[in-house]
């Protein structure tokens, strides 16, 4: 299963929430943001994909995953150094971002391909939406915060703060009286996330053919 | 129920080099292999304690260590077309459905390969209930060894709840069990194994099985398909397409499609033009389906005339195209509504 990758050097690894951790290597392809890679550990077969959460000029690929308890992969990743080899693919797929009107939504570390469109330039009339459990889970806010100012809706589910929606990123949409039928809205999260999600906006009366779904399988 | 749910290792689902390091571990003689798996799939044995041809001190060690891991379904529903729908319990809040479809000369069954699904398909009520869990190969073939009707079935279908290739090892040796002559026996050709496309996996499956392959395809516009299935967005059709294209299937393994008719989307004589230029000079077959709505869903299931319309325009073009029947519609046989409405009430 791992055709077509190839060994790559950890530049960097950095836990920045609990088990929550961003991983980077040096980039040797081009990329469209929202697209994922491949990953895989030095003579194991099985791959993990992973979204990219680096801007395409950025010279680092940058990936943000957190530890799966029974994971096989994610307990290694986060016991690497600068230096250690793992096996990284080119970019694939084709949840690719629009410089048009969009809806983000994300769950935990589904914001990592937002945060790709984003620091590649998709920064005008963008709504997001991130919901996470504790407010330290808002990933790359210093970013989001300054340029989206209001559109920038943070979702936390077990902590509060004057300026976030206490609640899951689903509560949030369904205590919206309505949503707008023209943008795009992509939903990005665990299966479980973006089933509901896309069935409360469907609810709302976004047509089906304006949700753009990426699931973490 | 959910007391009955067991924490020792299963014995069921093993196979026969599992049950060989067991045999060995226990210091039984080494013919004690072909004894359990004799007893385990292809005798009808309930309890270990029925395993007569092996010592008393074995049954006793096996029994301290292991539970046989054979549970029969929970829930049966019956439709009025003789399609049966049986629930079986897998865990603390843990169903999954096995679908038994007589027809005729042939009886099949549709099995589950995980609890809930991750996939996140439009048109499935499997994955509204989320993922819960993988089944182990011993909990696939359960839903087999348990069926009421089980030596009346014809063929097995891998089309029930989840996506059999994200739980790739226990699909493969729950076939394994199924296909070798210390288990079930039966040729790999009574047994279907559906996906909608993972590729990695299924290029495994292609060289580790012999079992027939069905995709689902749904449409063969891949915008078009992003919308319906959110798969699309790594493993894209052509991809697809092209791995399928690129197996020798040989004479007897099958390649089939599987397609759902919405009404006004995927039914359009551009679409039949599109299927026929993808699948040119595939040997294959596309299974139409129709569809039965599910609570909330925005699609709408083709007419009748729609169906037969479009599948003579593809028989026409020359890819062989029939209709599924539809089957147990007033007990939703296909569908994952009885385990999640059993979810909700637990």
């Amino acid at each position: 299963m791992t055709d077509g990758l190839k060994e790559v050097a950890i530049h960097s690894l950095k836990e920045i929430a609990e088990l929550v951790y961003l991983l980077e290597f040096e980039r040797d392809f081009p990329f469209e943001a929202g697209q994922i890679i491949k990953l895989a550990w030095p003579g194991d077969e099985k791959i993990r994909l992973y979204s990219i959460a680096s801007g395409e000029q950025q010279p680092l690929v940058q990936i943000l995953f957190n530890v799966v308890g029974d994971g096989r992969l994610t307990p290694l990743l986060a016991r690497l150094k600068p230096g250690d080899k793992i096996l990284a693919s080119g970019p694939l797929g084709k949840f690719k971002g629009t410089e048009g009107p969009a809806w983000w939504i994300a769950q935990g570390t589904g914001i990592a391909p937002f945060a790709s469109m984003f620091r590649s330039g998709q920064t005008e009339n963008k709504t997001l939406v991130h919901g996470g459990r504790t407010l330290n889970s808002f990933y790359y806010r210093d970013e989001f915060e300054p340029l989206l100012g209001s559109q920038y809706i943070r979702c936390c589910s077990r902590e509060a703060d004057e300026t976030s929606f206490r609640g899951r990123v689903t509560d949030y949409l369904n205590s919206l009286e309505s949503l707008p039928a023209d943008p795009l809205y992509y939903l990005c999260g665990s299966s479980e996330m973006v089933v509901e999600t896309r069935d409360i906006l469907i609810s709302k009366g976004v047509p089906f053919g304006k949700i753009v779904s990426e699931i973490y399988f | 129920m959910d007391s009955q749910v067991s924490v020792k290792e299963q014995l069921f689902g093993k196979n026969q080099q599992e049950i060989a390091l067991i045999v060995e571990s226990l210091g039984m003689p080494r013919f004690g292999v072909g004894q359990i798996t004799d007893w385990l799939y292809k005798k009808k044995v309930t309890a270990i304690s029925e395993m007569t041809n092996l010592s008393g001190r074995h049954r006793q060690m096996l029994e301290e260590r292991y539970d046989l891991g054979v549970a029969p379904p929970v829930k049966v529903q019956e439709s009025t077309d003789g399609t049966k729908k049986y629930l079986f319990q897998t865990g603390p809040r843990r169903f999954v459905e096995a679908a038994y479809i007589p027809d005729e000369d042939r009886a099949t069954l549709c099995v589950s390969s995980q609890v809930g699904c991750k996939m996140g398909c439009l048109f499935c009520m499997t994955g509204k209930q989320g993922f819960q869990a993988n089944l182990t190969a011993g909990e696939i073939v359960n839903q087999i060894q348990s069926l009421p009707e089980r030596d009346r079935l014809t063929n097995v279908v891998y089309m029930g709840m989840g996506e059999p290739f994200d739980n790739l090892e226990e699909v493969l040796k729950s076939l394994e069990i199924l296909t070798s002559d210390w288990g079930y026996g039966w040729s790999p050709r009574r047994i279907t194994v559906s996906t909608i496309g993972i590729i990695p996996a299924m290029k495994e499956f292609l060289e580790r099985s012999e079992a027939h392959l069905a995709v689902s395809l749904h449409t063969p516009f891949e915008e078009e398909r992003k919308m319906l299935m959110p798969v699309e967005q790594v493993y894209s059709l052509p991809e697809v397409i092209s791995t399928v294209r690129s197996w020798d299937f040989g004479r007897q393994r099958r390649v089939s499609f599987e397609y759902i008719l919405f009404k006004n989307l995927n039914d359009t004589p551009a679409h039949v033009k599109e299927l026929a230029k993808l699948l040119n000079g595939l040997r294959c077959r596309i299974n139409l389906i129709r569809f039965h709505p599910i609570p909330g869903t925005p699609l709408e299931g083709s007419d009748d005339q729609a169906v037969q319309r479009f599948k003579d325009a593809l028989n026409a073009k020359k890819i062989l195209t029939t209709v599924r029947a539809s089957r147990g519609q007033d007990i939703y046989a296909a569908c994952g509504l009885l385990s999640t409405k059993e979810l909700i009430r637990k």
